[in-house]
């Protein structure tokens, strides 16, 4: 008897041990859009979306605007139905943590004990929140669910970390009637990725909205509170490539084609440490819709046969009351910030510059300014400020 | 449930359910046409989710905003009867819109 079963489990296990051409670690934005695209670009070979998660791949920036706010269902944000994958060969493996990869054996070991060998390894495995004990994240719809059983109850909210996540957060929950404070350790909101004009602009919104925005330290006292969550940003999950002796450090270090340094594995989305054609003269990650899904087509494509420099331009874009943001570009080191337009009108952009060149804008409402900006930042074009911050002078006819 | 007969980039005609209450974007991702990405989930930010309207049900269609209006300018592929997809209301009176996707930019 108990050998039968021994048989037994050991033949599932046997069922389950498997290769593919393409191996893809994590069903967020950038694994999901590898495996689209690669099998765009005509990819033939058997592919396989693993992920530690159980849920059926979705989107993420929903998870802090509509889902918590309880205008999108949570079935209202899924990438793609299950057929999908199905009927184009794509095997779904949820519920599977990689905890080891060998690049010798071309295998990755999950925590339940089952290995996988590849062809080619895409890792898109993203990030974690950081988090702190005895508050929520907002990361997973796992995260927001548990968020949510317990927000219906709570009327005293803190939020920690004035980011955009713990801005969207707090618009969501101040308009369902709750006290929300809000902490950030800086000086002011966005400090790690904005200019102080729109960080000045989101504070006096929030504030007029209700949110109690508290900067600096210490912390107000959580056991004042119903309910904490924490949006103080992620950590890149990288060890298990790192490990395996992978070049990087805050994330995984990639080429211009998606290539880390280890034969036959490949990195894209937030994990992935790469210099950004837009951004300094150094290795970045970017945490962005737009980053991940490009990055991941471009690898895919260069798996496929084709391969093209990842050159696409940054953008990202936040939802907080009825602002529409728009960001274009990528403000690291910039040198100077221009505001064209009046905030107080509810409508500006600002444009942020390094060494006399525009390299991002920031949009609030003014979707003009960020679809003809882009054209600024292509270009290279250099404008003297006043013309720039000129709103009568649309931007395109600036560029020569 | 309205239906939607979608013509993608390689001429291929599909009709799919729609569900009234939803974009039309999501309709057409929900639906199977991978050549609608979407990327902004229908923030009006990614002009991803561009479709023509066959024009008899283009007059039948919400107005367009300034927003989409500016946004569908970045395309070089934008004809009379372009639209985002996403931001088009999926509603019964539309049963049997025609829409073809957009070229990639
Ligand atoms: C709440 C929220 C709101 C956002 N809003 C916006 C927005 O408005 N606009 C915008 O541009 N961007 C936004 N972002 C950022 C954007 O969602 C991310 O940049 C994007 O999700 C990155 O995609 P990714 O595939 O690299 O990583 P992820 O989406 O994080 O996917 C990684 C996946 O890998 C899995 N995984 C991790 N480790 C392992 C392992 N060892 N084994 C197996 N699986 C593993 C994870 O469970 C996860 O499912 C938002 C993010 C969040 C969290
Ligand atoms: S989905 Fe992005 S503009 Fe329609």
């Amino acid at each position: 008897m108990r050998r039968r079963r021994d048989r037994q489990r050991h033949h599932r296990r046997g069922a389950q041990l498997s290769r593919f051409d393409v191996l893809i670690i994590g069903t967020g934005h950038a694994g999901v859009a590898a495996a689209i695209h690669l099998r765009q670009a005509g990819f033939a070979g058997s592919v396989a979306l693993l992920g530690e998660e159980t849920e059926l791949p979705y989107e993420r920036p929903p998870l802090s605007k509509d889902y918590l706010a309880g205008a999108k269902a949570r079935d209202d944000f899924r990438f793609r139905s299950a057929d999908f994958y199905a009927e184009r060969g794509i095997e779904l493996i949820p519920g599977e943590r990689v905890k080891t990869v060998d690049p010798e054996a071309r295998s990755v070991r999950c925590a339940s004990g089952r290995t996988i060998t590849f062809g080619e390894l895409v890792w898109t495995a993203g990030g974690r929140a950081r988090r702190l004990p005895g508050a929520h994240a907002i990361r997973t719809l796992a995260d927001v669910d548990a968020l949510k059983d317990e927000l219906a109850s709570a009327s005293r909210v803190l939020i920690v970390g004035g980011g955009w996540i713990g801005l969207e957060a707090a618009a969501a929950i101040v308009k369902q009637g709750k006290k929300v404070v809000l902490a950030e350790r800086e000086e002011r909101l966005l400090a790690r990725c904005s200019g102080r004009a729109l960080s000045d602009f989101l504070a006096a919104r929030h504030r007029a909205e209700g949110v109690d925005i508290r900067f600096g330290g210490p912390s107000p006292d959580p056991a004042d509170f119903d309910l904490v969550i924490a949006g103080i940003g992620i950590e890149p999950e990288a060890g298990p490539l790192l490990a395996a002796g992978a070049e990087g450090g805050d994330g995984v270090a990639v080429d211009e084609l998606g290539r880390t340094s280890l034969p036959h594995v490949w990195a894209a989305g937030d994990v992935a440490l790469h210099c950004n054609p837009f951004g300094p003269d150094r290795p970045i990650r970017v945490e962005s819709v737009q980053h991940a899904t490009d990055q991941a087509a471009c690898l895919a494509k260069a798996i496929a046969g084709d391969p093209r420099p990842y050159a696409a331009m940054p953008w990202f874009w936040s939802n907080q009351f009825d602002l529409k943001l728009q960001t274009v570009g990528l403000s690291h080191d910039h040198d100077e910030e221009l505001v064209r337009g009046d905030p107080a009108s509810g409508r500006f952009s600002i444009l942020y510059r390094r060494a006399g060149k525009v390299i991002a804008l920031d949009c609030v409402n003014m979707v003009r300014d960020y679809v003809q900006g882009r054209l600024l930042i292509e270009r290279g074009t250099r404008v003297a400020p006043d013309r720039l911050t000129d709103p009568d002078l649309p931007l395109k006819t600036l560029v020569d | 449930m309205p239906i939607i007969n979608v013509t993608t980039r390689d001429g291929r005609s599909k009709a799919i359910e729609g569900r009234a209450g939803r974009s039309l974007m999501e309709n057409l991702r929900g639906g199977g046409i991978e050549e609608i990405l979407a990327l902004c989930g229908g923030c009006c930010s990614c002009a991803t989710c561009h479709v023509y309207v066959d024009d008899e049900w283009l007059a039948g269609l919400p107005a367009m905003s300034d927003d989409e209006d500016d946004l569908l300018s970045t395309s070089g592929a934008r004809a009379e009867n372009s639209r985002l997809s996403c931001q088009i209301p999926m509603s019964d009176a539309l049963d049997g819109i025609a829409v073809t996707v957009a070229p990639e930019d």
